[in-house]
């Protein structure tokens, strides 16, 4: 635990959130309140919704029922208040999702250019500083294909910080990375975290929860099914399914 | 049996230049409305892809020629004077239009859904995300297949002869018909078109082969 932001505003709040796709319930009232410099790490089997709730904060998907509220501006799916909360909210995929025909200079331009109508110039300063901070403005002239895995990470966490989010969102950030880049993409996470950004991971890297979360959520089917400090949450967790479930993850680290 | 001369030659490149001209605006307007089309194809309102369906579905479904024919009687009865060559062009637009905006539908979709996710995500409205992330991936993607509907619209192009239009085909029919000689005149026509079609397909699967390496 890094600070225990207890006197910090409430940056994100979920109320009583629901998900549908088709006939499958993929969250059932689901309420979280976030608090600015929070780092919340998020685990549960797959399938247990815990990607699908990160993006329905930044509107990649929509729900059926319920409240998100990002930094005041209520999510009611209109254009301007999507618009108004991907401003503040940067993410971080899987599979990286870089711009293949773009060079990793021009991925992290773009959007600062087209949203924020910053200047060629200042939106490069700024990819220049954030890809120094994820220690890789050596490749900032190559392409994507010519990067490794964890590169290509780094330079897509560069990428979302180039809009200068109050929140970042991480989706299994690691989950398709070689074994032996995940350090490099979980030491920038922690940097991130140590200069007080808001995160929420979606994440099996336990040690990585233990050294940097504010709070550990467990989810199962659709559902929180318990939430605490990593220190307790890994020592006694109270429910049988997150036992199981870390009893699990844990024999393989 | 008459010579082939000089004038006879002069004549076939005289509609070589026709069919050449008839592909350019053809490919150019086609590409242009084609793009619209394949957007509209793709686009979140159903009317727009109901529609775009419907246009796409009756030119690939009708022979080019009596699209040429509707289109070259058709604007006449709708007491609109214009002569051969813009009829013709109308045709051809809206034929490759539909074939190419078919074409690019299908690349739009091929690219990853994970850069719209991103694109999204860093808050990219409709245009930056189509213009800048999307529409240069889907091209490239599409490039066999657009070389490959271009030969096919230059082939085509021979069918304009049919409203009076004096194209390759067309001009080798009527020296044919002067010189007695249809093997010769009409071997000289087929190389000519394979002069021109053979290096594009070439082109063609050599960027497809060169697209293969560098997505790698």
């Amino acid at each position: 635990m890094l600070n225990s932001a207890n006197d910090q505003p409430t940056l994100i709040s979920l109320e009583d959130v629901q998900k549908w796709y088709g006939a499958f319930h993929a969250l059932k009232s689901i309420s979280l309140s976030v608090r600015k410099g929070e780092k919340i790490v998020l685990c549960g089997p797959s399938g247990s919704g815990k990607s699908t709730l990160i993006r329905c904060i930044n509107a990649l998907e929509t729900i059926e029922d319920g409240k998100i509220v990002v930094e005041g501006q209520v999510l009611d799916g209109s254009t301007k208040s999507v618009d108004a909360i991907r401003r503040e909210v940067g993410m971080v995929f899987q599979s990286f999702n870089l711009f293949p025909h773009m060079t990793v200079l021009q991925n992290c331009t773009l959007a600062p250019m087209r949203v924020r109508g910053t200047s060629h110039a200042d939106a490069e300063r700024l990819a220049r500083k954030y890809l120094e901070r994820v220690r890789i403005l050596d490749q900032a002239e190559k392409y994507p294909a010519q990067l490794s895995g964890g590169q290509q990470q780094r330079v897509a966490i560069a990428r979302a910080l180039c809009m200068e989010p109050k929140v970042m969102l991480f989706d299994e950030p690691t989950s398709a990375l070689d074994p032996e880049m995940v350090k490099e993409v979980l030491d920038t996470m922690i940097g991130l975290a140590r200069d007080g950004m808001t995160m929420i991971c979606v994440t099996h890297e336990m040690g990585f929860a233990r050294q940097v979360a504010d709070r550990v959520i467990f989810m199962a089917s659709g559902e929180i099914v318990e939430e605490a400090e990593p220190e307790i949450f890994f020592k006694s967790p109270k429910h049988e399914r997150t036992k199981t479930f870390l009893g699990e993850i844990l024999a393989h680290h | 049996m008459g010579p082939i001369g000089e004038n006879e030659f002069f004549f076939l490149m005289q509609g070589l230049k026709w069919t050449v001209l008839l592909a350019i605006v053809g490919f150019i307007g086609g590409g242009i409305f084609g793009i619209l089309i394949a957007l509209l194809r793709t686009s979140k309102k159903k009317v727009a892809r109901t529609v775009t369906a419907g246009y796409i579905g009756v030119f690939q479904g009708t022979p080019l020629l009596m699209q040429l024919f509707v289109v070259y009687y058709g604007v006449a009865l709708l007491g609109i004077e214009v002569n051969a060559w813009i009829a013709v062009a109308i045709a051809f637009t809206l034929h490759a239009s539909a074939f190419l905006g078919e074409i690019w539908r299908g690349s739009i979709e091929a690219v990853p859904k994970g850069q719209t996710e991103a694109a999204n995500a860093l808050g990219l409205h409709y245009v930056s995300r189509m213009k800048d992330v999307i529409l240069p991936q889907a091209l490239k993607i599409s490039m066999p297949a657009t070389i490959g509907f271009l030969v096919q619209l230059i082939k085509g192009t021979s069918l304009a002869a049919i409203v009076g239009f004096i194209e390759l085909t067309r001009a080798g029919q009527i020296i044919s018909n002067q010189t007695y000689r249809p093997l010769l005149v009409f071997g000289i026509v087929g190389a000519i078109y394979f002069s021109i079609c053979w290096p594009l397909a070439h082109a063609g699967s050599g960027l497809e082969k060169r697209m293969a390496k560098a997505a790698r």
